[in-house]
């Protein structure tokens, strides 16, 4: 708690605010003092109340046997769902069918030439060397596998992204509509939806992108949104003023002016989708992610990195190549494009064909290069030398044993301990004090869900694992990022850690982290600093970067050493930025410390892979809702919104 | 009813193209859109023929990346833990080369496994722990799944310490007196009392209850992946560490880290009846293979195959073993197994 309030104060300028937010704070006491002493008398224990609980365990588990009772004979199923999971499924297969048909050779030039077209020379020769690097690893096929899933599932996730973002970006009775549901759907941990989607589709592809679409697609239609209504506006009257319909200004002018955000849209999609291909190997995507996750049952850590890089090596260079096609957009194209685009996609045809004809359409079994071997000794030396009796400063064992008893469980019992009404006043407060009253009744609201559900002393003791977390993640990676935005050098050093930490699937590093902190709750939270740390770090790097220079400038005139420059003008000069900093660092450590019901963490998370691995709907559904809503209550929290000026524009 | 929702979405696609404004679109554009309606039209079409006119059941569709080069493929499911790896690795290598399958795997917990082996994703699960529920619904009900007879391995759940503990205090071994002990079990995160260590949530546990029923000063912690549960012994046992834990065997980890069973009381027919008042050890279970309906009657020689599977628990240990701890590829693993042993899989080709 402590964090989150410390930035809630910090964030409350001097002045006419701070008044405010003494008004906000009365009004909120006025109102604690009618209420709570009715709540109190009503159901007086400290826990959620027994009587104000919901049990939907029993409608849940008729849901579900009706669902597969009907699976195979229900309209509903063989007209409509039926056909979505048919297209899905013909759809990955022509894409891995031709993928297989035009072999590796074919695959890398075909994919180092658009690289080259689009991006330039040095993006066209490191998406060759990610390719082979793929088939290196003794992970080709696999790789396609991903890459046919990801293809239909990005494209699927565009074209609904899009559609969604029209409608919201030219009316605004839907933007009103759509904007609280992308909102929610940015903040959900994937783990939570998955059992609905498996339910309804079975295990296996269909279920596997739809799953990755549902995740996927709400960046786009943000953009897509944003990129509409963001159009300059004098270019928009000219174009009406020559007389075009609505529909003409659309194509010619709305659209082709919001093609920067279009790419970041398709950029941003792509990026969540492959985030979700190892999480979705959990329903049976099949592919890298199913690779990673078979070596994690052998206890593997060397065969799941080997599976684990090719994603990270596809995420990188797609990640790339679309931010560099995105830079390239304004300018004006080379005078024979045309041609080397016809010269590109020939050579790549000459190859695939020559690969076939050499009858090399397989990646040649010899050409495969172990490395799980040199990682796991790697790993078993660390893991041996540093769990436990390390002079000084006492192994991770050590370190993990400490933070659970003096971290975690003081944090979870007084979480716990708290009466329940005392935690949505706490709630209220600061969702009021950051952002609107409409945030905080949401967040308010959210909590008490949790209450009604049923599932209060869970869902605490995953809070209070969220906040030791974030405590330690924006310790790190506000210091770190103060590090990279002061020196260029360790900026250019870290960048490729970030991208690696980033895109890296959370699978791979949680049977080290095992190794290293021990089964339990502490192993969840360093997997989740893992995971945040690096969103946390760009973001106050960038933020602190993007400070007005003539700021500084006078700064430094007036004799302000380097630490006052930081402390008095760049630090309250990026507050947005912090802010924003602590609000993704929230919602990312959510969703891994709900992985982390992997390795022992317990809480909503064990209930979620619960529910999954039993198939038990009750179970998991009510605690994949409840994580819902402890992610839209942290949001909600940790968001400042700005005041509605932007609505007219 | 198929075209007219066609064409209700092309008409909303219109819609929401001419935005806020709503005006009537002016006569000369009609012309415009008819080809482009037609086109949409024509892909919706092209959508329904590809899928097939009428109902599409996906309860019978494959995995699209079955059959890829035009073989025949047996899909099998394996479950998470290695021994389970072990029947499929070989299962899979005779497949392939003695009969002419491909085979494909998919890794899925065991009870949604019965529902992708209903549903035909799946075409045989190997090694299943019994699952009555299941059973009853699926074999008996709905009658997609199919026996498919006895895995030859037995196995058994139970709790376990280490032996080098075991050595050290003979007494620990009677469940009597795990409360003397508790202290020594201790760790953060099972906080004043002992830890008793479950694994991944999929498998079958009666242990929060034995601990209640059974009065023991204990607390279960779980580990949430058998994975994770592994990890942990592993670390205990470099350190001779007591511990104790929910186990099963034939598993290959009891061959690395030597442990020793805690007697719980003994099992009897239904005293596991009702799950919040069990107070009994867990039973032995000869291991059982399904195969899904269809694919059990026109499966061919895979079926016929997959049926006579059947081996003892030192050959899985031993395939099992090989691909956990010498970090054998399940594949590498499986031709050493069948070179050694032609005599035992000679008789399950048909």
């Amino acid at each position: 708690m402590a964090t989150i309030t410390a930035t809630a104060q910090k964030s409350s300028p001097p002045g006419i605010l701070a008044g405010a937010a003494v008004r906000k704070l009365l009004v909120l006491a006025l109102l604690a003092a009618v209420l709570v002493p009715f709540a109190v008398t009503r159901w007086s224990s400290g826990a959620w109340p027994e009587a104000l609980t919901v049990d939907v365990s029993g409608p849940l588990a008729d849901v579900s046997d009706w669902i597969i009772d009907n699976r195979d004979s229900h309209p509903l199923f063989l007209y409509f769902l039926g056909h979505v999971s048919n297209v899905v499924v013909i759809a990955v297969r022509a894409v891995y069918l031709a993928l297989l048909a035009v072999g590796w050779a074919g695959v890398t030039a075909v994919a180092a030439l658009v690289a080259w077209r689009v991006a330039g020379v040095r993006l066209a020769l490191g998406t060759a060397v990610a390719f082979l690097v793929c088939g290196l690893l003794g992970m080709w096929v696999p790789t396609m596998q991903t890459l046919a899933l990801m293809v239909v599932a990005v494209a699927a996730s565009v074209l609904v992204g899009a559609l969604l973002g029209l409608a919201a970006g030219l009316s605004d009775r839907m933007e009103r509509l759509l904007r609280p549901v992308l909102d929610t759907m940015q903040v959900l941990p994937a783990f939570a939806y998955l059992l609905p989607v498996v339910l309804v589709f079975g295990i296996g592809v269909p279920a596997a992108v739809l799953a990755t679409v549902i995740y996927a697609a709400p960046p786009m239609a943000r953009l897509t949104s944003l990129g509409l209504r963001g159009a300059d506006k004098e270019v928009l009257e000219a174009v009406e003023s020559l007389g075009s319909t609505a529909r003409q200004r659309l194509l010619t002018a709305r659209i082709p002016l919001a093609r920067k955000e279009l790419l970041l849209g398709i950029n941003q999609t792509i990026m969540m989708a492959l985030s979700m291909a190892v999480i979705a190997s959990v329903i049976g995507a099949g592919g890298l992610g199913d690779r990673v996750y078979q070596a994690l049952a052998s206890v593997d850590v060397g065969a799941a990195l080997a599976a684990g890089v090719p994603i990270v090596l596809l995420a990188v260079v797609l990640d790339r190549v679309t931010g560099a096609a995105g830079a390239r957009l304004g300018q004006a194209p080379a005078p024979n494009s045309r041609a080397l685009w016809s010269a590109a996609l020939a050579a790549a045809a000459v190859v695939a064909v020559a690969g076939r004809l050499a009858g090399r359409l397989e990646w040649p079994v010899n050409w495969v290069v172990g490395i799980a071997d040199p990682v796991n000794r790697a790993v078993d030396w660390m893991t041996a030398h540093l769990y436990t009796g390390v002079p000084v400063v006492g192994g991770t064992a050590d370190w993990a044993g400490r933070f659970t008893t003096w971290v975690l469980d003081p944090l979870r019992d007084g979480l716990q301990w708290l009466p329940w009404w005392s935690v949505l006043l706490a709630v209220a407060a600061l969702a009021w004090l950051i952002g609107t009253w409409r945030t905080a009744l949401t967040a308010v609201l959210a909590m008490a869900a949790i209450g009604v559900l049923g599932v209060w002393d869970q869902s605490l003791d995953t809070l209070s694992q969220v906040l030791a977390a974030v405590a330690v993640t924006l310790v790190i990676g506000f210091a770190t990022g103060i590090a990279a935005a002061r020196s260029d050098r360790v900026e250019r050093l870290l960048r490729p850690v970030l991208d690696v930490f980033q895109t890296m699937p959370q699978f791979v590093y949680l049977i080290p982290v095992v190794a290293l902190f021990g089964v339990g709750r502490a192993p969840a939270v360093a997997a989740a600093i893992v995971y945040a740390l690096p969103a946390v770090v760009r973001i106050t790097a960038q933020g602190l970067r993007r400070v007005d220079p003539a700021a500084l400038e006078s700064a430094r005139s007036l004799g302000a050493t380097s630490a006052q420059q930081l402390r008095q003008v760049q630090l309250p000069l990026a507050r947005r930025a912090l802010l924003l900093a602590v609000n993704q660092g929230v919602v990312l450590v959510l969703a891994v410390v709900i992985i982390g019901g992997l390795v022992g963490g317990g809480a909503l998370g064990y209930d979620v892979v619960f529910g999954l691995a039993q198939g038990d709907l009750a179970t998991g559904l009510v605690a994949g809702a409840a994580i819902v809503c402890l992610g839209l209550m942290l949001d909600r929290v940790t968001q400042p919104t700005e005041r509605r000026a932007k609505k007219g524009a | 009813m198929r075209m007219s929702r066609v064409s209700r979405v092309s008409r909303m696609l219109r819609a929401g193209t001419t935005g806020p404004h709503r005006t009537r679109p002016p006569r000369t554009r009609t012309g415009r859109t008819r080809p482009k309606r037609a086109a949409a039209g024509a892909g919706a079409l092209l959508l329904l023929t590809l899928t097939g006119c009428g109902a599409a059941d996906m309860t019978k569709q494959a995995s699209p990346f079955a059959n890829a080069q035009g073989a025949r493929t047996v899909t099998l499911s394996v479950q998470s833990w290695v021994g389970a790896q072990a029947n499929v690795a070989v299962a899979q290598y005779l497949l392939e080369h003695e009969l002419g399958y491909r085979v494909d795997t998919v890794q899925v917990d065991e009870v949604p496994a019965w529902d992708a082996l209903s549903q035909g994703r799946v075409d045989a699960i190997l090694e299943d722990w019994g699952h009555p529920d299941q059973e009853q619904r699926y074999v008996e009900d709905k009658k997609t799944i199919a026996r498919g007879g006895d895995l030859g391995v037995t196995g058994h759940i139970g709790w376990f310490v280490p032996t080098y503990f075991a050595e050290q205090h003979p007494d620990v071994t009677d469940w009597k007196n795990l409360n003397k002990y508790a202290d020594q079990f201790r760790t953060p995160e099972s906080g004043g009392k002992g830890q008793l260590l479950d694994g991944s949530p999929s498998y079958v546990t009666n242990d929060k209850a034995l601990v209640k029923n059974l009065k023991l000063d204990y607390k279960v912690v779980f580990a949430g992946s058998e994975a994770a549960q592994i990890t942990q012994i592993k670390q205990f046992a470099k350190q001779k560490k007591p511990f104790l834990t929910y186990w099963y065997t034939p598993q290959w980890l009891t061959e690395q880290v030597p442990m020793t069973e805690v007697k719980l009381p003994p099992y009897k027919e239904g005293c596991d009846a009702d799950p919040a008042k069990v107070a009994c050890a867990y039973p032995h279970t000869p291991l059982q293979k399904y195969l899904n309906a269809d694919f059990a009657e026109k499966g061919g020689k895979a079926a016929d195959f997959l049926k006579k599977f059947k081996w003892t628990t030192e050959d899985q240990n031993e395939v099992a073993l090989m691909i956990a701890d010498q970090k054998l590829t399940p594949r590498q693993a499986a031709k050493k197994w069948v070179d050694s042993h032609e005599s035992t899989w000679r008789s399950w080709l048909p």
